[in-house]
C-alpha cells in the first residue's frame, strides 16, 4: 500500500466509518440474549432436567419397583427399597431416593423405565441453599410429577414418533 | 460305550445317557425348561431340540432321546435354531411378559433363553390366557399365569418330597398346576420348588418384591438348622440376609434344603443381642464389654473350679467350643458338656456316634431300620434320600419309636426298647429281612438316645447291626442321626464331662440344689432353666431366648451367617462356614469373647488368630484338617447293652419349625408352625 492510500483513508475517517457501520448493523440485528428469568429460551422435548415420578390418570403411582433405573444408574444416585403394598399386596416401592448431587443427568433411568414412571422433566430451576435439599425422596419426586405432569406428558407425546 | 459326534466333536458316554447329557459332555449348551438332572424326564417343553443325522427329518427332543453308537448330532444347525425359535414363541404366546414386576426377573431361565434362542419379536396379537393363582401355603407365592407347564414342581413333590399334593389338571392351553384342595403343601422341602421353577410362577412369599438378584452379595456357607450340614448360599443386601438358597453337594444335600434352612432368615434380624447386659436388681441393663467381662472373671475367680459348669449349645461352631474346652481345662473344672438334650453318646471311637454309611450310602441300602428317629423332622434332606431309595424298589423300611407321618412305605415294629431287644435277639421277621439284605442300615435317632438308658439303647442297636452284618469291611450301615449341628464337632473335640464331671441333667440338678455357683451357657437354650436359684448364669449367644432370659450376664455372640466357623455334620464331614453378613452392634465372634474372657480371668488362651485356633483344633482332633471329607471312622468293640427301661421312644423334635433360638425368633417359622398344627388338628377331626 502506498503513501497516498494510507493518507486518503485516514483523512476520510475509514476506520471510524467501518466500525460505526458494524455497530449500526448489530444495533438493528435481533438479540441473542434473553432477559432471564423473565424470559426463557426454548428447550427440546428431550431436555433432561429435574426428575419426577409420574402417576396414572387415576392417581395410581406408575412405579412398580422393578429397580431397573437403580441398576442402570451410572452414578449410583438412585436407592430403592420395595415390598408388597400394605393395602393390596401389589409391588410398590417403600423408598425411592435420588441423590441429585450424584446424578449426572444422563437420562438412563427414564430409558430403562418400562412404565414411564421416572422421567427427567423440563424443569432446570431447582437450585437450593443446602445440600440436604438435593437428596430427593419419593414424596418429593411424586409431587414433582404432579406439578409437571402436563409438560412431561406433552414432551413424551412429541418424542414418541422418534422412538 | 457308545461313541457319537456332537457338532464335529467326538465323545464317548456311558450307555443309557440321553442326548442332552452327551451334548453337555461335548461342552455344548442345550436350552431346557422341563429337564432336570435329579428329576424324571418329562419331555414337554420342547426347548432342547437338536438335529440327528440319518433320523427322521425333524428335530429331536434331546432330553428324551437315549444315545446310540455312531450318532451324528447338530446343536446349532439352521433347523435347530428355527425349531428353538418356534418352541420359544409357543412358550411366550401365553406368558404375560411382566418381568418388571416378577421376582424371578434377573435369574429367570425363560428370560435368559428368550434372549439367547428366541426370535426377539412377537407375532402374537391375540389375547393371552389368564390363570387363577393357587394357594400353596405361607412360603410359596404363585402367579400361575406365568407357568409354562414344565411340571418340575409336580415331579419334585412326588419323587423327592414324597407327597402327591401337586398335580396338573386339563390339557393344552387349559392345563393348570394345582394343589387340588387349595391347601398348603405339607412338606418340609416345599421351598425347593421355588428354585426348580424356571419362570416366576412359584416364588418365595416372604422374599416377595424385596430384592433383585443383582443387588445381592452371595456367600457360600454351611447350614446349622439340623445336623445335615446342608451347603447353602446366603444372599445379603446391604447388611441384611435377604434369602438362603441351596448349593449343590452330591454327598450331603444334593441340591435341596429344608424349609427351616431356607426361610430362617427373618429370625436373624429379630431378638438379637447386640450389646452386653448385666442383671442388676432383677433387671438387665446394657453394659460395656470390659465391665461385663470383668464381672464374669470376678465370679469365676471367686468360685472353686468344681463349682463351675459349662454347656455348649446346638448352634456353636467348632472354634468356640474348642476355646470353651481349653478355658474350662485351664480353670480345672470337669463339668463340661455339649449334649444339652442329655443324649448318651460320645467318649468312645468316632464311629460310635456318626452316620457311618454317609448320606449317599442310603442309595445303596436295601433294608432300613429307624430307631427313635423321625427323619422327616430330624433331617428333612436325608428323608428325601430315603424317599428316593424307596421309590427305586427292592427296599424295606421299618421303624421303632413314636409313629411319624412317613412318606415312604415303613412298617412300625414297636414303640420302645423292648421291640429293639426282640430284634437284636433274632427271631423277629424284620431281623431276617435285615440279615438277607446286602446293605442293611440301622439309623438311631436322638429320640432313642436322649434318655437315661440311651447308652444301653445305642449298644442294643449296635448289637443288632453286628448281628445282621451291617458292620462289614466294605459297608458300615450302623448310623446315628443327630439333630444338633454342633453335636459331632463337640464330641470330636471332647466337650464331655471329665473325671467326676457332671453331664447336663446333673449340672441342672446341682444348680438347683446350689452345688454349683456359675453356669456358662454357650448358646444353650433348649434347657429348663427354671429354679436355678442363686447360680450365676452367664449366657453367650446371639438371640434373646431361654438362656438370655435367665442370664445374669449376657455376652452377645454372633449367628452362623456372621462368622467363619467349622461345623461337622452327622456323617463326620468337616465343613467351613463363611461369614456372609456383619454382626449387629457390639456383638463379637464367639471364640474372641472366650479369648477375651480368658485374659480377664488371667488364664490367657494361647491363640490370637483364627488360624492359630484352628491349628489347636487340628492338634486336638486331626480330622479337622480334612475339610469337606467324611473320613471313615473306627468303632469301639461291642459291649453288653445292659438293662434298658420300658418307656417308649419319644420324638427328638417337638416342633419342626421351632428347634433353635433363630427359628423361635422367626415370624415365618411361627406361621408355618401354626399352620402345621392346624392341619394336624383338621386331620384328627377328619379321621378320628
Amino acid at each position: 500500500m502506498g503513501f497516498f492510500d494510507r493518507t486518503a483513508r485516514s483523512l476520510l475517517l475509514g476506520e471510524f466509518v467501518s466500525s460505526f457501520w458494524l455497530a449500526l448493523k448489530y444495533f438493528v440485528k435481533p438479540k441473542a440474549t434473553v432477559n432471564y428469568p423473565y424470559e426463557k429460551g426454548p428447550i427440546s422435548p428431550r431436555f433432561r432436567g429435574e426428575h419426577a415420578l409420574r402417576r396414572y390418570p387415576n392417581g395410581e403411582e406408575r412405579c412398580i419397583a422393578c429397580k431397573l433405573c437403580e441398576a442402570i444408574c451410572p452414578a449410583q444416585a438412585i436407592t430403592i427399597e420395595a415390598a408388597p403394598r400394605q393395602e393390596d399386596g401389589v409391588r410398590r416401592t417403600t423408598r425411592y431416593d435420588i441423590d441429585m448431587t450424584k446424578c449426572i443427568y444422563c437420562g438412563f433411568c427414564q430409558e430403562a423405565c418400562p412404565v414411564d414412571a421416572i422421567v427427567e422433566g423440563p424443569n432446570f430451576e431447582f437450585a437450593v441453599e443446602t445440600r440436604e435439599e438435593l437428596l430427593y425422596d419419593k414424596e418429593r419426586l411424586l409431587s414433582n410429577g404432579d406439578r409437571w405432569e402436563y409438560e412431561i406428558s406433552k414432551n413424551i407425546e412429541l418424542d414418541a414418533p422418534y422412538r | 460305550m457308545p461313541k457319537l459326534t456332537v457338532d464335529g466333536i467326538e465323545i464317548e458316554i456311558e450307555p443309557g445317557a440321553n442326548l442332552l447329557q452327551a451334548c453337555e459332555a461335548a461342552g455344548k449348551e442345550i436350552p431346557r425348561f422341563c429337564y432336570h438332572e435329579r428329576l424324571s424326564i418329562a419331555g414337554n417343553c420342547r426347548m432342547c431340540l437338536v438335529e440327528v443325522e440319518g433320523g427322521p427329518p425333524k428335530p429331536v427332543a434331546s432330553c428324551a432321546m437315549p444315545v446310540a453308537d455312531k450318532m451324528v448330532v447338530h446343536t446349532d444347525s439352521p433347523m435347530v435354531r428355527k425349531a428353538r425359535e418356534g418352541a420359544m414363541e409357543f412358550l411366550l404366546a401365553n406368558h404375560p411378559l411382566d418381568c418388571p414386576i416378577c421376582d424371578q426377573g434377573g435369574e429367570c431361565d425363560l428370560q435368559d433363553q428368550a434372549m439367547g434362542y428366541g426370535a426377539g419379536r412377537s407375532r402374537y396379537l391375540e389375547n393371552k390366557r389368564a390363570v387363577e393363582d393357587k394357594y400353596m401355603g405361607p412360603l410359596i407365592k404363585t402367579v400361575m399365569t406365568r407357568c409354562i407347564h414344565c411340571t418340575r414342581c409336580v415331579r419334585f413333590t412326588t419323587e423327592i418330597a414324597g407327597i402327591s399334593e401337586l398335580g396338573a389338571t386339563g390339557r393344552g392351553e387349559d392345563m393348570e398346576i394345582t394343589t387340588y384342595l387349595e391347601q398348603a403343601v405339607t412338606s418340609e422341602l416345599s421351598g425347593n420348588v421355588i428354585d426348580l421353577c424356571p419362570v416366576g410362577a412359584l416364588t418365595s412369599k416372604p422374599y416377595a418384591f424385596r430384592a433383585r438378584p443383582w443387588e445381592l452379595r452371595k456367600t457360600e456357607t454351611v447350614d446349622v438348622m439340623d445336623a445335615v450340614g446342608s451347603n447353602i448360599r446366603v444372599d445379603v443386601r446391604n447388611t441384611q440376609v435377604m434369602r438362603i438358597l441351596p448349593v449343590n453337594n452330591d454327598d450331603v444335600n444334593e441340591e435341596w434344603i429344608s424349609d427351616k434352612t431356607r426361610f430362617i432368615w427373618d429370625g436373624l434380624r429379630r431378638q438379637r443381642l447386640d450389646t452386653p447386659y448385666i442383671r442388676e436388681g432383677g433387671k438387665l441393663r446394657a453394659a460395656e464389654w470390659g465391665e461385663a467381662l470383668a464381672l464374669v472373671a470376678q465370679k469365676m475367680k471367686a468360685s472353686q473350679p468344681a463349682r463351675m459348669a459349662a454347656i455348649a449349645g446346638d448352634l456353636a461352631c467348632g472354634e468356640s467350643m474348642m476355646a470353651l474346652k481349653d478355658l474350662w481345662d485351664r480353670l480345672g473344672s470337669p463339668h463340661l458338656d455339649c449334649r444339652q438334650d442329655g443324649a448318651r453318646i460320645g467318649g468312645g471311637e468316632r464311629g460310635d456316634y456318626l452316620f457311618n454309611s454317609g448320606f449317599a450310602g442310603i442309595e445303596q441300602a436295601d433294608a432300613l431300620l429307624l430307631i427313635g428317629c423321625n427323619p422327616r423332622w430330624d433331617a428333612a434332606v436325608v428323608n428325601a434320600r430315603i424317599v428316593q431309595r424307596a421309590r427305586h424298589g427292592n427296599f424295606q423300611a421299618a421303624s421303632i419309636g413314636a409313629p411319624f407321618d412317613n412318606n415312604f412305605p415303613c412298617s412300625h415294629l414297636g414303640a420302645g426298647p423292648g421291640a429293639l431287644r426282640e430284634l437284636a435277639q433274632g427271631g423277629h421277621p424284620f431281623t431276617s429281612v435285615l440279615q438277607q439284605a446286602k446293605h442293611p442300615m440301622v439309623i438311631t435317632g436322638m429320640g432313642a438316645l436322649a434318655r437315661p438308658d440311651g447308652g444301653a439303647v445305642l449298644a442294643l442297636a449296635r448289637q443288632l447291626a453286628e448281628k445282621v452284618g451291617a458292620l462289614g469291611q466294605e459297608w458300615n450301615g450302623f448310623n446315628v442321626l443327630h439333630t444338633a449341628a454342633a453335636r459331632v464337632a463337640g464330641l470330636d473335640l471332647g466337650l464331655l464331662p471329665g473325671t467326676e464331671g457332671m453331664d447336663v441333667p446333673a449340672m441342672l440338678e446341682a444348680a438347683k440344689s446350689g452345688a454349683i455357683d456359675l453356669l456358662y451357657l454357650l448358646g444353650a437354650d433348649e434347657l429348663d432353666l427354671n429354679g436355678l436359684g442363686k447360680t450365676f448364669v452367664v449366657y453367650q449367644g446371639h438371640h434373646g431366648d431361654a438362656g438370655a432370659h435367665r442370664a445374669d450376664v449376657i455376652l452377645p455372640g454372633v449367628a452362623y451367617t456372621e462368622k467363619n466357623g467349622i461345623y461337622v455334620n452327622s456323617e463326620g464331614r468337616v465343613q467351613l462356614g463363611v461369614q456372609a453378613a456383619f454382626p449387629p452392634g457390639a456383638a463379637r465372634e464367639d471364640w474372641k469373647i472366650l479369648r477375651a474372657l480368658s485374659d480377664a480371668v488371667g488364664m490367657t488362651l494361647p491363640y490370637d488368630s483364627l488360624d492359630a485356633l484352628r491349628a489347636r483344633m487340628i492338634e486336638a482332633a486331626p480330622h479337622f484338617s480334612n475339610v469337606g471329607v467324611a473320613q471313615r471312622a473306627r468303632v469301639s468293640p461291642l459291649t453288653d447293652p445292659g438293662e434298658t427301661g420300658d418307656a417308649p421312644f419319644k420324638t427328638a423334635i417337638a416342633d419342626f419349625y421351632f428347634t433353635n433360638p433363630v427359628a423361635r425368633a422367626s415370624a415365618i417359622m411361627a406361621e408355618c408352625s401354626a399352620l402345621a398344627n392346624e392341619m394336624k388338628k383338621k386331620a384328627v377331626r377328619a379321621h378320628g
